[in-house]
């Protein structure tokens, strides 16, 4: 963990805070960047900071550490998303994506991980991300290594077979280190996920693949905190799938909920709307 | 896309080349009951989102399960019908590379693959979502026609011309910001037949896609400067290749440039290289590819990357100087 509260309430009042700087960075990389996933980068905010400040086992100032946990970001165009909270945590400086996704600019809207610091695994092409992770849990076990992999998927990401390919093999070789946490904001980029390609019902799908399922509000630290400190050890037989309900565009309310801003660009007027709105988000 | 704009996904999709194709695909529809559109959730970015939405029944969105949906299009063109599939040329050629060889071009199948966002259009997106490899890969499989049409006009002659073509194809189409290197619609256009854009007796420089506009402002410099007289040829067909235009340009010229949005392995360049050779002018030619050199690419705006590539005017300016001995034009003073 990355912060020295002891108190629970002290630590959920930091992530708060955090969460209303991150996403008024997410809106100023989309800025800077001259548009970016927006939608899928503010609603992932909790599960990340959630993660790097408190969950992972990481040292940002040794971002290769060996035995640190692995987190693989399978939802790749969360670029705009992640980049921030890696900053905060301490991989590299803010400013350093002053020219996020600008010609030979290191940060760009799919993270590569030879160029940012903290990023453990380049992605961008959606439904990579779990059949990596398994191949890093069965590493971690073939070495009894100690370390855990996290990944995180869209759910419109789900209908790609190879999650299920994955799915099918993380049980098959019973890996209780592997962890996948499903961002699942019902939004994909053609429109809601029920519609263009339905996924439901995705808690039975898991379970079905044998998987250990946990379904709780993607906003809220306290269950954050709470599921991932009760992850059964790495020793047991099954991987976990943490389903995270979550808000596409949560915190700015001309985004939430709205397909189109998947991806979009801001000028002056829309910028300070966004910024005004994420003061005013009341987490619970 | 420069940042200080409002837009959304919504907006960015009225800007698109592939809007053109998406056009011309809807008036095929209304001819053609046996036409089926096909996406994996980038309908709307590919813009085959216009033929969804005036022929809802006959399209199919698979949502992001690119196999899925070339596979599902093998059966579609196994019932009768005439799918043409649409996402990004990366997606195409790469993850339903197999459905693709396997599922499409082993049967013969009629179905049309169109692979938007191509080459670097995707810019910023990076190595992830650029498709410089996709020429490379569909010219390996028999049965398979590869187009790669120069602009957005040509992009609709090539849709048009597709509907009584026979067999798999590729349509490799970019991000939609390319200008225009036709003026008009008013050309003869024939799959297989390459089109000289330019006549010119001292070099030629073999092109497709977006590089045939950069190639012609390329020749169109030195004539200003009366420099070399450089043809430029349009290979909108990159397979099956017109073998005569090629040869005729080396035997005529001397001189041969070949310039693609494409890894400089596999492509147009190696296309034009086996021709080259098999004709024994492999000796007799100075010859020389300008493409991405074998490496993924940095990120910036499609315009960067084309500059920092050299396969934009002023690159294939050079690659012309370097290859005729002659001296470099001092752009300085345009940057
Ligand atoms: C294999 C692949 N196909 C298509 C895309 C284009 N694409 C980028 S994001 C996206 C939608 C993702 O939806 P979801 O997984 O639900 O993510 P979120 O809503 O959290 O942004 C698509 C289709 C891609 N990146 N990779």
């Amino acid at each position: 963990m990355i912060h020295n509260y002891t108190k629970r309430e002290d630590l959920v009042n930091f992530l708060k805070g955090k969460s209303v700087e991150v996403r008024k960075e997410i809106i100023k990389l989309v800025v800077t960047a001259g548009g970016g996933h927006v939608g899928g980068g503010l609603s992932m905010t909790e599960i990340l900071l959630a993660m790097y400040y408190h969950v992972l086992n990481i040292d940002p100032k040794n971002p290769k550490k060996e035995d640190r946990d692995r987190f693989i970001l399978s939802k790749g165009h969360g670029g705009v998303g992640i980049c921030p909270v890696l900053a905060d945590v301490g991989y590299y400086d803010h400013c350093m994506m002053d020219d996020f996704n600008q010609y030979l600019s290191p940060f760009g809207m799919h993270p590569d991980m030879h160029k940012v610091p903290g990023i453990d695994m380049s992605t961008g092409s959606l439904g990579h991300g779990l059949p990596i992770s398994v191949g890093l849990a069965l590493g971690a076990r073939l070495k009894k290594a100690s370390w855990r992999t996290y990944c995180l998927l869209g759910d419109g990401e789900c209908n790609e077979g190879t999650v299920w390919e994955a799915a099918m093999a993380g049980a098959h070789f019973k890996l209780g280190n592997l962890t996948a946490i499903l961002d699942r904001n019902r939004l994909m980029l053609d429109g809601p996920v029920n519609e263009i390609m339905e996924i439901d019902p995705i808690e039975d799908k898991w379970k079905a693949f044998g998987w250990d399922v946990r379904i709780i509000d993607g906003h809220d630290y306290n269950q954050l905190i709470d599921t991932f400190e009760s992850l059964p050890p790495i020793s047991s037989q099954k991987p976990v799938c943490v389903i995270c309900n979550t808000t596409k565009g949560k915190g700015v309310s001309y985004m939430e909920n709205q397909t189109k801003w998947h991806y979009g660009g801001l000028d002056e007027a829309t910028e300070k709307q966004a910024c005004d709105d994420i003061d005013k988000i009341c987490l619970p | 896309m420069a940042g200080g704009l409002a837009y959304t996904t919504d907006d960015l999709n009225d800007l698109t080349q592939a809007q053109i194709f998406g056009r011309v695909l809807m008036d095929l529809g209304s001819q053609h009951p046996e036409i089926v559109a096909l996406s994996a959730d980038l309908a709307k970015s590919t813009k085959v989102g216009d033929f969804f939405a005036k022929f809802p029944e006959r399209s199919f969105n698979f949502g992001i399960a690119e196999q899925n949906m070339i596979g599902a299009a093998a059966g579609l063109a196994l019932a009768g019908f005439k799918p043409y599939a649409a996402t990004f040329g990366c997606f195409a050629s790469m993850r339903a590379c197999e459905q693709v060889r396997t599922d499409l071009c082993y049967p013969k199948l009629n179905v049309k693959i169109i692979g938007t966002h191509a080459g670097l259009s995707m810019g910023n997106g990076g190595t992830t979502h650029h498709a410089t490899e996709d020429i490379g890969i569909f010219r390996t499989f028999a049965n398979m026609t590869v187009m790669v049409p120069a602009d957005g006009l040509e992009t609709a002659k090539v849709i048009s011309a597709s509907i009584d073509h026979d067999g798999p194809m590729y349509i490799r189409v970019g991000r939609g910001f390319e200008p225009p290197a036709y003026e008009s619609l008013d050309y003869d256009f024939t799959i297989g037949k390459a089109i000289e854009m330019r006549p010119g007796a001292d070099a030629t420089v073999i092109a497709c896609g977006m590089c045939v506009l950069q190639a012609m402002e390329a020749a169109e410099d030195f004539a200003e400067d009366d420099g070399p007289d450089i043809r430029v040829i349009n290979i909108h067909t990159v397979k099956p290749i017109d073998k005569e235009a090629i040869i005729k340009a080396a035997e005529e010229t001397g001189v041969i440039i070949t310039a693609e949005e494409h890894n400089i392995i596999g492509g147009l360049g190696s296309a034009v290289a086996e021709i080259l050779a098999e004709a024994g002018l492999a000796g007799s030619v100075k010859f020389k590819r300008v493409g991405i050199p074998d490496v993924f690419s940095v990120i910036g705006y499609p315009e960067d990357l084309y500059a920092h590539y050299k396969i934009d005017q002023a690159g294939i300016y050079d690659s012309i100087c370097d290859l005729m001995g002659l001296e470099k034009k001092d752009r300085d003073d345009e940057h």
